[in-house]
């Protein structure tokens, strides 16, 4: 953003004296290869430079653009993924500070059929509209609904308050969590008795 | 009344519950691209990706308003991996680029007029290199004292060679000498409100063999964008070519070019694909706002309560460029008085130019800022005369044959006393439990408020706004089709259409259509571009249901015309002895049946049809003129809870009547009434960008807030449904009026629940603690 002097951020050399070489150069320090844990594979990042976010990695890098990047600050939950099992955004997490730990993205959780059903639900519900917002809800989502299978209504809102929607005024995204909640809670009923 | 006649009346639950019998016009037909989106699998322009492609950066101004003196490019050429630097000297067309006229810089040359104008941009290996040799260029500035107060700027010296009126708009309508025997008067105000699409401006050039450029970008109006680039790049628009990338949401804010020429200059410059995503912060410098508003308004009514004249004087900050304000500004103007019969006007509106961020299109454009104040006024008038609100304007509510203030007949439908009806028939919720758990407190998670200071209030508002495109522009669309006899045995229909797909769900009615005119079910959406197919027009103005559907039913109906054609000759009878009829042309002497399919079989149908709308026509110098095709209505009624000590509101409900024409695919209508009051239920109660001395303040999603699910009311929803007689389907627009009221009903729940005057949206919490008389000290 452009500075206003209140705001530390990216500003005219003019303003603040033009970077050192010494610090150019440092900011190109390329990592050597290192491995992610993505999806159940191992995944070799190359040549990364080491100021990259998990999300940057993940989208420009290993072909994963699932998780978005709609404001690069976890305030969104645009690319909310799952680390070590725990819902993050990834923009907030370094990828080098990834390593060793379990990866999971809307494309991981996609390619198994423990989100089918959300997905559906969404899509059925008419919960996606632009659908920028919509793989961190299915992360979100699935994230509540296995810890919290019964969650009531402010239960959701909250769990969800964390992944912004521009288009749905989340109406129908809610909907789709209740018809998920209603169908499992039937086959659940159902393979009890 | 005539209106009342055809009208049908459904809460949208019910007709979204009414289920998906198929996927024809009508249905809850689901998006193509639905599951795709859902999996992360829908390419969004900032997923982008080519091999050896560069990123692109931008340098923008940290002065608001400023003289350059000096460009030194060399340092950011120096960084490693840099590939291009390109300032204004290098655009080898023309400078400027602009909606109506083109009065912005590519890049600021040697001045600068709002901060964060762009200066230069930087073509790298890596967007770390980008950005770092973007902060190496070295600009040398001679601030100037800005010019930010719209008032001021009236009569100020130009800012730009253009002026700094963009547009002084009057309208005199009736006896302007009349008077009422009762009179109200009062000031309000708007603030600047951003779209806030989650996708981020993003796109990628591609430099072809033929010396033009293939751009792959999220926009809304892909042709206008290409001829504002060509100009720049000085190439003819054939050159040009233009692809819908995945668009992540738009409200407006992409009608502008945005980075569109810099990054063909880029991959021109460096003969390499080039990419380039907005940050969230940029991209609040990188589009144009909701314009801000001051309004003075004076209401005059009989002692009964009928409307007698409408006083008003509206002034838009345009900000630095002149963008889409003009439209904005006929928009405020032409519905200053709202939906109601208003015999005796007198309206003056300005668009000026300032120093502050551009403004431009944000949905609802020009009629939300005129309802603040015009549904501001009715209460005040309904208290003036001791009636009640709702009655009060469904007393002077507009029927069709009435006339607006600019003196346009009202010939189309206008259920405006439906609507009201509707938003208040829905059961008010329960009142504030004493024992509520905090989150469903003022404040919520803040644990801030006590329940026994929580006063519950109730608010109502009533909207109108014209569909597409007025005041004499030549409003189009265009749509090719194309059936073929698939090899399954199939007839396959290929849409090829450039409308824009932003998430209004075109896509999805784009296939009810063709199902619904030709009984085909399997169809094909070819990608929207400027290579294979006219322009559709901006998906803007609640326009593209009507305009790109009607260019697409009109393109059904041609090839419907052929196939019966064929069988004709065929059948070696006369055309007019055959009919379509379900998927197949009927010979009726015999009830003898030929199928598309078989009809296709020879050779494959294809047609271009372009579709416009009925001609508008300019406004006179008093304003009066047939400026508009057609109108929508809504009427809101908002349920707030608020804790006037801390300022603080919540939003308990909001109740709405819409008049669709008629809902084409329900599921899709619930989705835009829905997201469209949670715009304007953000504008009334928290979002603002921030401006002071020209400077954007809170140019993130940390600090600019937008509606989250706990901030969201349970919304309720009727459709009114009273087929538009000039519309395909008779279905008008319905993505702007949820946007319009809701907003105002707020405000006026917020004024019932306090006694505050409440005057300016958004309401900050220290409008109403400060203002706050009773201060419990116990």
């Amino acid at each position: 953003m452009p500075p206003d002097g209140d705001h530390v951020g990216a500003g005219p050399a003019a303003e603040r004296g033009a970077p050192a070489a010494g610090a150019e150069a440092e900011a190109y320090v390329q990592a050597d290869r290192y491995e992610l844990h993505v999806n159940g594979s191992r995944m070799a990042v190359e040549d990364a430079w080491l100021g990259e976010s998990l999300l940057f990695v993940l989208r420009e890098r290993l072909g994963l653009p699932g998780s978005k990047n709609a404001c690069e600050q976890g305030e969104c939950g645009s690319c909310s993924i799952l680390l070590d099992g725990v819902v993050v955004c990834s923009c907030l997490v370094l990828a080098v500070d990834a390593i060793g730990s379990a990866v999971e993205t809307v494309e991981g959780l996609s390619a198994t059929a423990e989100v089918a059903d959300i997905q559906a639900a969404l899509v059925d519900a008419g919960g996606v509209q632009c659908g920028f917002c919509t793989p961190g809800f299915v992360v979100a989502v699935h994230d509540l609904l296995r810890r919290s299978p019964d969650a009531g209504e402010m239960e959701v809102r909250e769990a969800l308050s964390g992944n912004l929607c521009r288009c749905t005024g989340y109406g129908r995204i809610l909907e789709a969590v209740r018809s998920v909640q209603r169908s499992r809670a039937r086959a659940a009923g159902a393979g009890g008795s | 009344m005539p209106a009342a006649s055809g009208a049908g009346t459904t809460g949208i639950a019910e007709r979204v519950a009414g289920g998906r019998v198929s996927d024809r016009v009508g249905d809850s037909a689901t998006r193509p691209d639905g599951a795709q989106k859902t999996r992360g699998e829908f390419a969004f322009s900032s997923d982008l990706w080519m091999d050896a492609m560069l990123w692109g950066k931008t340098l923008r101004s940290p002065h608001v308003a400023a003289r350059i003196l000096s460009i030194d490019t060399e340092p950011a050429l120096a960084v490693p991996g840099v590939r291009a630097v390109v300032t204004a000297a290098d655009v080898p067309g023309r400078p400027t680029f602009g909606l109506e006229v083109a009065d912005q810089p590519v890049f600021a040359s040697d001045t600068v007029r709002y901060h964060g104008e762009p200066i230069a941009a930087v073509a790298a290996d890596h967007p770390e290199a980008a950005r770092t040799a973007a902060e190496a260029i070295v600009v040398r500035y001679e601030p100037v004292d800005p010019l930010v107060d719209p008032e001021v700027a009236l009569g100020a010296a130009p800012i730009h060679p253009d002026g700094n009126v963009f547009r002084h708009l009057v309208i005199r309508h009736g006896d302007t000498s009349a008077t009422g025997d009762v009179v109200v008067e009062g000031d309000y105000e708007v603030g600047m409100q951003d779209q806030a699409f989650l996708g981020p401006e993003s796109g990628l050039a591609v430099p072809s063999e033929d010396g033009g450029v293939d751009l792959y970008v999220a926009t809304q109006w892909l042709h206008a964008d290409r001829d504002q680039i060509a100009a720049s790049l000085g190439l003819p628009p054939d050159r040009v070519r233009l692809y819908l990338a995945g668009v992540g949401g738009a409200f407006g804010g992409r009608e502008d070019v945005s980075l569109q020429i810099h990054l063909c200059m880029l991959a021109m410059r460096t003969g390499r694909p080039v990419k380039m995503v907005y940050a969230r912060d940029e991209s609040f410098f990188g589009h144009v706002h909701r314009h801000p508003a001051r309004m003075w308004y004076r209401h005059h009514a009989t002692r009964d309560g009928d409307l007698v004249k409408v006083e008003a004087r509206i002034v838009i900050d345009g900000g630095a460029y002149l963008s889409s304000s003009n439209a904005v500004i006929s928009n405020a103007a032409c519905f200053a008085a709202g939906p109601y019969r208003v015999p005796n006007a007198s309206i003056e509106g300005y668009a000026v130019r300032t120093n502050n961020p551009p403004c431009g299109a944000m949905r609802g454009f020009g009629a939300v800022q005129a309802c603040y104040g015009h549904e501001a006024q009715m209460d005040k008038l309904a208290a003036a005369l001791s009636m009640d609100p709702v009655e009060l304007r469904v007393r002077n509510a507009l029927e069709r044959y009435d006339r607006l203030v600019t003196g346009q007949l009202l010939t189309g439908a206008v259920p405006v006393r439906e609507v009201i009806r509707a938003a208040a028939a829905h059961p008010l919720p329960p009142p504030p439990d004493p024992a509520a758990p905090m989150m469903a407190l003022p404040g919520g998670a803040g644990a801030t408020a006590d329940p026994v200071h929580v006063r519950r209030g109730v608010g109502f508002a009533v909207s109108m706004k014209n569909v597409a495109y007025s005041e004499g522009f030549d409003d189009f669309s265009t749509a090719r089709l194309r059936l073929d006899a698939g090899v399954d045995g199939e007839a396959v229909a290929t849409v090829t259409i450039a409308t824009a797909e932003v998430g209004q769900g075109f896509v999805t009615l784009a296939q009810q259509i063709v199902h619904e005119e030709l009984g085909v079910s399997r169809v094909v959406l070819a990608p929207a571009n400027t290579v294979d197919v006219g322009s559709a027009g901006s998906s803007s103005a609640s326009r593209q249901t009507w305009m790109s559907g009607g260019a697409l039913q009109l393109a059904c109906a041609t090839l419907r015309a052929e196939l019966v054609v064929r069988a004709a000759e065929l059948w070696e009878c006369a055309a007019a002895q055959c009919a379509f009829d379900a998927g197949a042309v009927v010979h009726q002497p015999t009830g003898g049946r030929l199928s598309t399919l078989e009809l296709l079989a020879p050779a494959p149908l294809e047609t271009e049809q372009e579709y416009h709308h009925r001609p508008t026509k300019a406004l006179d110098a008093d304003g009066q003129g047939d400026a508009h095709v057609s109108f929508m209505f809504a009427a809101h009624r908002a349920v707030v809870d608020v804790d006037p000590e801390l300022g603080l509101v919540r939003m308990v409900q909001v109740a709405t009547g819409q008049d669709v024409g008629r809902a084409l695919n329900p599921v899709q209508v619930a989705g835009q009434i829905e997201g469209g009051i949670a715009q304007g239920v953000g504008l009334a109660v928290m979002e603002e960008i921030v401006v002071s001395g020209g400077r954007v303040r809170n140019p993130s999603f940390t600090d600019y807030l937008l509606p989250t699910t706990l901030d969201m009311p349970d919304v309720v929803a009727t459709v009114v449904e009273e087929p538009e007689p000039d519309a395909p389907y008779g279905a008008k627009g319905v993505g702007e009026p949820p946007t319009i009221s809701s907003g105002p009903a707020v405000l006026a729940a917020i004024r019932a629940a306090t006694g505050l005057p409440v005057t300016r949206a958004p309401v900050r919490p220290e409008d109403l603690a400060l203002a706050w008389p009773e201060v419990d000290t116990a």
